[in-house]
């Protein structure tokens, strides 16, 4: 038998393992939260300074003077338009180049199975391989989609090179690489509703097009709006593409945050602007989250009847 | 190896023999050109260690972080000797250009140690020398302790040597003052003229020698599928710093002005506009169609696969296009480009691979030893003449003969050009921490000009304008 001071020590090791567990439990997780909040802190704590790594002697805090100055800085007002202009422009024809394919796939067959999981492979490419690839197929000199164009009449097209077309080439790029990820999760949303409310509305006569407004869309609408926010918080951090292709040029056509904020950094090693500027960029893709989650929240009540 | 060939090796490093004899004799023993170099420099690393003790960091470890790029191959190619020489190891991480630079960066600006030795350019030492990333390498270089009697840092080309040391004080001249050596050049590159000689024959036009002929001329090259000059065009410093910055500077134009230890921007000057209208007409009748996306590597890669009749930058794409399987090898010639029709002799701003040492390397002693041998002279002769190692830094080996007839041979007009060119190759831009920001937002000026987005009047005035804003905001206007 057990002595009592044997007893007591084993329920001590017992007491202290119950107490400890949750925190070893949690440990994890907050580690993680540890490894994003200190590098945020310190981008906080760089904005609010005059930091070039080139002139160190500089140095100093200057409290919220980078953002004062983004206010009077056109270049930072060109920043925030092209990277918005990016953002909702990539989103929408994705969104509706990948409902358009989802619709015309949504009937389970051997052959639109398969094809849904061929049009993923733009998915598998890193979208930098992907920018180096278009780039090659929009050389004004030998790429193949100039060939094209010169059949159907239209000569000297320059893509990327052109302040005028160089949006429009990265948008391209864009919609190519990440139209499946939108395709796959309406796909998902479009196989996964209820069957029901288009058999009543089918033997009710109503029109496939009334059907898809009154019926499919509403109820597709939390799936869209999962994928839409998705899409957009990574749109508008949108680097590899536009770097490859245009290093942000020509002129500040492309300047969007990641690339003025990766030049700031590793070409001008000016640490401050560059923090200010990556904040600015978490700030808008919060804002933007906090809409699409309420929006999001409302849609669910509303479904659940308690809207 | 057999005793004949030492004893003839021998006799040429005691300077019995010219390099000419020496290989005259390799060849009656039946020696090939490029066994007789290796020959000769296995026993020009054994000469080496006469006269210095280059032995004393055996058994340590350096590492290095390189670029990929035809020096460095041509070190690796040579390493064992210095591993023989000195008992020493090396290792080394090898990244491309493209990703290159951030990767040095990263490892300096982190503080990390695990790069004693790496590869850099002398503008990028005028960030990495203030921040304290870099080392002087005077305390070095005038050791007589540290440094071998025979590395001779007054053979290195003055101009080159000289711009890669910088006093740190903004506007002040590379090499003056109170200089710090931030880097040892390694290999340099001059901007000039290199055409398709078949191109132009059979358009029967001559070299152009001035601006305003460069654009004529580049203009009647200009074909369906062919166009007359390649230049640089992407949204980057790169743009700024070749052909551009050597016609700029050949006028005599300059990029920032300095008054009391201010900086202004100097880019706006009735010359200057007039210049940048030629140099923007220049790329939009016979520029590539997609120049703005035109770095180094589609400059050259063109000429070389006859997309384009010639290029105005540095001289060293000429000499790789000219060789290897290229569709055009054989084909290229070389000149000497001065912009300015009154001016004596061109100006070609230069570009210089060179090596630099981190200020966190553990063993700054042994790094040494590695630069001052991959510096040195006979290193930078057996690169000349058994490898790619162009444009060589030092006088003795552009002296050397064989490497010049190699030169003439193979690459004819290509020694005449640098001899030309040499005299006036340095760095012509003002050395100032913001390097970086201002060339690139040079180029993407240049960028709006040559699309129509700005007439070059307005566009010059608007940089001026922000230049002078940045250098406020630094603190340095």
């Amino acid at each position: 038998m057990p002595v009592p001071s044997q007893v007591s020590k084993r329920r001590g090791k017992r007491l202290v393992s119950r107490r400890a567990l949750p925190y070893l439990l949690s440990l994890p997780a907050l580690l993680v939260c540890i490894g994003i909040l200190v590098p945020f802190v310190t981008a906080i704590y760089y904005s609010l300074q005059r930091y070039r790594l080139s002139q160190p002697w500089a140095r100093e805090m200057n409290w919220g003077d980078n953002y004062v100055r983004f206010m009077s800085d056109s270049k930072f007002w060109n920043t925030l338009v092209v990277s918005l202009e990016y953002a909702f422009l990539t989103v929408g024809f994705e969104l509706i180049l990948g409902l358009g394919i989802a619709l015309l796939l949504q009937k389970r067959t051997k052959l639109n199975n398969a094809v849904s999981i061929m049009l993923l492979m733009p998915l598998m490419t890193a979208p930098a391989l992907a920018a180096l690839m278009w780039k090659l197929m929009t050389n004004p000199g030998f790429g193949i989609l100039n060939y094209f164009l010169t059949l159907i009449g239209i000569d000297d097209f320059r893509w990327g090179a052109s302040p005028s077309s160089a949006l429009f080439t990265v948008v391209l790029v864009d919609i190519w690489v990440y139209t499946p990820f939108i395709m796959i999760l309406l796909l998902a949303g479009l196989r996964s509703l209820p069957t029901q409310p288009f058999e009543a509305a089918a033997l009710d006569g109503v029109p496939r097009m009334q059907q898809f407004f009154r019926i499919t869309l509403p109820m597709l609408t939390p799936y869209i709006l999962t994928a839409a926010l998705f899409r957009l918080l990574e749109s508008i951090q949108q680097f590899d593409i536009i770097y490859a292709m245009t290093q942000g040029g020509p002129g500040d056509t492309l300047t969007v945050f990641q690339v003025e904020a990766y030049l700031n950094y590793f070409q001008s090693t000016n640490v401050g602007r560059s923090s200010a500027l990556l904040l600015i960029l978490w700030a808008i893709t919060f804002f933007i989250s906090n809409i699409f989650i309420k929006n999001w929240l409302r849609l669910r009540e509303r479904a659940r009847g308690e809207g | 190896m057999y005793e004949k060939e030492k004893g003839l090796a021998r006799d040429f490093l005691e300077g019995k023999l010219t390099r000419r004899q020496l290989i005259k004799r390799f060849t009656a023993l039946g020696l090939s050109a490029s066994s007789a170099g290796i020959i000769l420099n296995m026993q020009a690393s054994q000469a080496l260690a006469a006269d210095f003790d280059w032995k004393q960091h055996t058994g340590k470890t350096v590492k290095l972080l390189l670029n990929k790029h035809p020096y460095a191959d041509a070190m690796i190619a040579n390493l064992d000797n210095f591993k023989a020489l000195t008992g020493m190891n090396v290792e080394y991480d090898i990244f491309p250009e493209d990703v290159y630079f951030d990767k040095v960066t990263a490892a300096l600006s982190s503080g990390s140690s695990e790069y004693d030795v790496f590869m850099t350019g002398a503008y990028m030492t005028w960030t990495y020398g203030p921040a304290g990333w870099v080392e002087d390498l005077n305390k070095w270089i005038q050791d007589p302790a540290k440094t071998n009697p025979n590395y001779n840092w007054d053979d290195m080309l003055e101009g080159v040597r000289a711009s890669c040391a910088w006093s740190g004080k903004p506007g002040e001249d590379v090499g003056t003052g109170d200089a710090k050596q931030w880097c040892i050049p390694w290999g340099y590159e001059q901007n000039n003229l290199a055409y398709n000689a078949d191109m132009f024959k059979a358009a029967g036009l001559a070299v152009p020698t001035n601006i305003d002929e460069l654009i004529d001329v580049a203009a009647a090259l200009t074909k369906d599928d062919i166009y007359g000059i390649g230049v640089r065009g992407s949204r980057s410093w790169a743009t700024i710093h070749p052909g551009f910055l050597s016609g700029y500077a050949n006028f005599g134009e300059k990029d920032l002005t300095v008054t009391d230890g201010k900086l202004s921007a100097a880019m706006n000057t009735d010359v200057s506009k007039e210049y940048h209208a030629k140099w923007v007409k220049m790329i939009q009748d016979s520029g590539a169609k997609d120049w703005s996306t035109h770095t180094w590597y589609q400059v050259g890669t063109d000429l070389g696969a006859g997309k384009s009749a010639m290029i105005y930058d540095a001289d060293i794409l000429g000499y790789f296009m000219n060789g290897g399987d290229n569709k055009m090898a054989g084909k290229l010639a070389y000149a000497p480009f001065a912009a300015n029709p009154d001016a004596a002799a061109p100006t070609p701003n230069i570009w210089i691979w060179s090596l630099g040492m981190s200020t966190f390397s553990k063993d700054k002693d042994a790094a040494w030893n590695f630069m001052q041998w991959a510096s040195g002279p006979e290193h930078g002769l057996f690169g000349a003449t058994q490898m790619d190692f162009v444009n060589p830094v030092r006088k003795s080996v552009w002296a050397d003969e064989m490497f010049r007839e190699r030169l003439n041979t193979s690459y004819p007009g290509y020694v005449e050009m640098h001899d030309v060119s040499a005299p006036g190759a340095k760095i012509h831009f003002t050395p100032q921490p913001l390097f970086f920001d201002l060339t690139t937002e040079w180029a993407a000026s240049m960028q709006k000009m040559v699309a129509g987005e700005v007439p070059v009047d307005e566009g010059l005035d608007q940089l001026a304008e922000s230049v002078n804003d940045q250098l406020e905001e630094a603190g340095l206007g």
